[in-house]
């Protein structure tokens, strides 16, 4: 077994505890050891997404118990991808939350953001239903107290609702786990894919359900309409650093969505067919269209980030539930892209709030005004969707992949539409608050943004404070990955195109995680029929199928 | 037996919901808790009900056996659910007294992020 597999979980588990019992008062170190985790991660997430790039499965049997019995964890090129996706985003929030002291505000920042880590990281390499909720549970409870990191009334309320909808979310999740375990007697990923194929047709009530609910539980966490509700308000009046982490927490609503709708309850699966196909397009749809409305009528730059967040998810899930090999194929490029995207908005929108406050409307001119706009400016062109940037590539390929599809005309309307107002929102919202805002105050001169991109830098104005460099660097840094993902679209797509073909051929999959499965458990003199382990109680099982 | 359980989940979770539709968060809290019960009961009649079963397998006779794995799952998902009970008590504590107010709902008058920054 590769131990690598587990690194990514472990590291973070061990850095958390560390930080918390021994580092508790020395703010510094905590910085230090958390940026250090965050490039070691980096590194293993880079190295196995090397292992996963020529396509083979790996599967850390954790305590060396065989697969339906224990809990796998399992690499393929969807996992190893998402992994390098959270810790490159980890490492530049981290720096942002280090550079702008927002890890200060409160108690225990880092320890809870690696936890974070570990939950979202768990939950992309763990090939086991319940393990799964297990991981969500522990990102969760981190992201509960980064939720709520630095206090203020606004922000508790705000937490009591994102946790309070989630609680109701995990609820659901486990009762579609009992579900599904009640028909199948397996929560084994792979395992459930060779036995929800094999039940019988007419006996597919149950396990249609557990199906339903497992899909609402991931659609809270992706804040599909009509279950988004907890996102604006919480996203809004997160800490920046966190909302900008938080921008992957959808991201693993849409990948569970992906992983368990293709390998389990796959689009030739007879028991399950029309359940998913014929609701999330049109859900996603509509989620596009409320997200961009929101983003015309936000008030708050919180809540016009929010809404960007909602309106890439939107799309995201749109090209997911096309379930053909290139739409999903376009969707992995879209999440790294909309990821990164909503991110670098999440971590300007708190750069202006920070010098403004929030609220949408010409205030006196803020220090670095221009550097910042320049920040929002290309933030908001790639959110929306416009060329030059990765944005553009992602909906391209998404409008080129939805053409056979029956809905095409709909999918086209709604994404192109909804882009137009996507950029009429920001449009708005950049010019009153940096262009307006030169109206004001009129013994400013014309030249004064290429003054303030050099105070940045170097020169302190008696006027404005200088401003950490930080910040900048973990904007910036973002805003880099995205023209990096435009440059290298082609082995980008390559990459995704051949993920989306092991999702549609999930045999290796399968066969890698249940190879060990005849593996005796105890010593073979003890066991003439360690088969029996295996007995489950639903008479519903298929009786063996091995 | 299947009569009482399948009521008692259904009653937890129709009282679990009708509390957690309500404003306030301390009738919300209770009624996460009365949904968790119900999920855990659920998830223990997943493994169908046997009484005065072991869960442990006979090889050299026929026994009837209970199913461990939900017995298991169950453990797990009293202690995910306790301490997330805990957690909410406190976020809604930490709500309650820095906004004088127990209301779910958010004033949205008031501007997004106030005095803390």
């Amino acid at each position: 077994m590769n131990h690598l597999l587990i690194a990514p979980i472990v590291l973070p588990a061990l850095v958390a505890p560390f930080i918390i019992m021994t580092l508790r008062y020395h703010i510094d170190l905590q910085r230090i050891f958390s940026l250090a985790t965050n490039v070691l991660l980096i590194a293993i997430a880079a190295a196995l997404a090397v292992q996963a790039a020529d396509g083979t499965v790996q599967v850390y049997e954790l305590g060396d118990w065989q697969a339906p019995f224990g809990i796998v964890l399992v690499l393929d090129r969807l996992s190893a991808m998402m992994v390098l996706l959270t810790t490159v985003l980890a490492l530049a929030v981290n720096l942002y939350a280090v550079g702008s002291k927002w890890d200060a505000r409160g108690a225990n920042f880092h320890a809870l953001f690696q936890f974070q880590l570990m939950g979202i990281i768990g939950a992309f390499l763990t090939g086991d239903a319940f393990n799964l909720f297990v991981f969500f549970e522990v990102l969760l409870i981190a992201s509960y107290g980064l939720m709520i990191h630095g206090g203020g009334a606004r922000r508790f309320q705000a937490g009591v609702q994102y946790v309070v909808f989630n609680l109701l979310g995990s609820t659901l999740f486990l009762f579609a786990l009992g579900t599904i375990y009640s028909v199948t007697g397996t929560l084994n990923l792979a395992d459930l894919a060779v036995r929800v194929a094999e039940l019988p047709a007419e006996d597919s009530a149950l396990i249609r359900v557990g199906a339903v609910m497992l899909l609402l539980v991931f659609a809270i966490k992706a804040s599909l309409l009509p279950l988004h509700f907890w996102l604006p308000a919480s996203y809004a009046n997160a800490p920046a650093p966190v909302a900008a982490l938080f921008a992957i927490m959808t991201k693993v609503g849409a990948y569970s969505i992906l992983r368990v709708y293709t390998l389990i309850f796959g689009p030739d699966v007879a028991v399950v067919e029309g359940l998913v196909d014929n609701w999330l397009l049109p859900a996603a749809l509509l989620t596009i269209a409320i997200g961009a409305i929101g983003v015309l009528g936000s008030k708050d730059i919180g809540r016009l980030m929010s809404f960007g967040a909602i309106t890439s998810v939107g799309t995201l899930l749109t090209a997911i539930a096309l379930f053909t090999p290139e739409a999903t194929a376009a969707a992995l490029y879209y999440t790294v892209h909309s990821t990164l995207a909503a991110a670098a908005l999440f971590l300007v929108a708190d750069m202006v709030r920070e010098r403004q406050g929030g609220e949408i409307a010409p205030k006196p001119v803020m220090a670095q005004s221009g550097l910042i706009s320049v920040l929002f400016f290309v933030a908001a062109i790639a959110t929306a969707g416009m060329p030059p940037l990765s944005g553009f590539l992602g909906k391209l390929l998404i409008l080129d992949a939805a053409r056979d599809s029956t809905l095409v005309v709909w999918v086209w309307a709604v994404i192109l539409i909804s882009s137009l107002i996507t950029i009429m929102g920001f449009a708005r919202a950049g010019t009153l608050i940096f262009w307006k805002s030169h109206g004001l105050t009129q013994d400013r001169s014309l030249e004064e943004p290429e003054i303030e991109l050099e105070q940045a830098d170097q020169a302190d104005a008696p006027s404005t404070p200088r401003a950490p460099a930080l910040p900048f660097v973990a904007c910036f840094s973002l805003l880099a990955g995205l023209a990096a993902l435009t440059l290298f679209a082609g082995p980008v797509t390559r990459y995704t195109t051949a993920t989306a073909a092991d999702l549609f051929a999930p045999q290796a999959y399968i066969e890698t995680v249940l190879a060990n499965r005849d593996r005796p458990v105890v010593e073979p003199d003890q066991t003439p029929g360690d088969k029996t382990l295996d007995l489950d109680a639903g008479d519903t099982t298929s009786e063996e199928n091995h | 037996m299947e009569l009482l359980v399948a009521s008692a989940v259904g009653l937890l979770t129709a009282a679990g919901i009708y509390l957690v539709l309500r404003r306030r968060t301390f009738p919300v809290i209770l009624g996460t808790s009365l949904l968790s019960y119900a999920v855990n009961v659920f998830l223990f009649a997943t493994g169908r009900l046997a009484t005065d079963a072991p869960p442990i397998l006979n090889k050299y006779a026929e026994v009837t056996y209970s199913d461990p794995l939900p017995q298991a799952l169950v453990l797990t998902a009293i202690v995910i659910s306790f301490g997330m009970t805990a957690v909410v008590v406190m976020v809604a504590l930490g709500a309650y007294l820095s906004a004088r107010d127990d209301n779910i709902n958010m004033d949205d008058t008031a501007p997004a992020q106030g005095e803390d920054a």
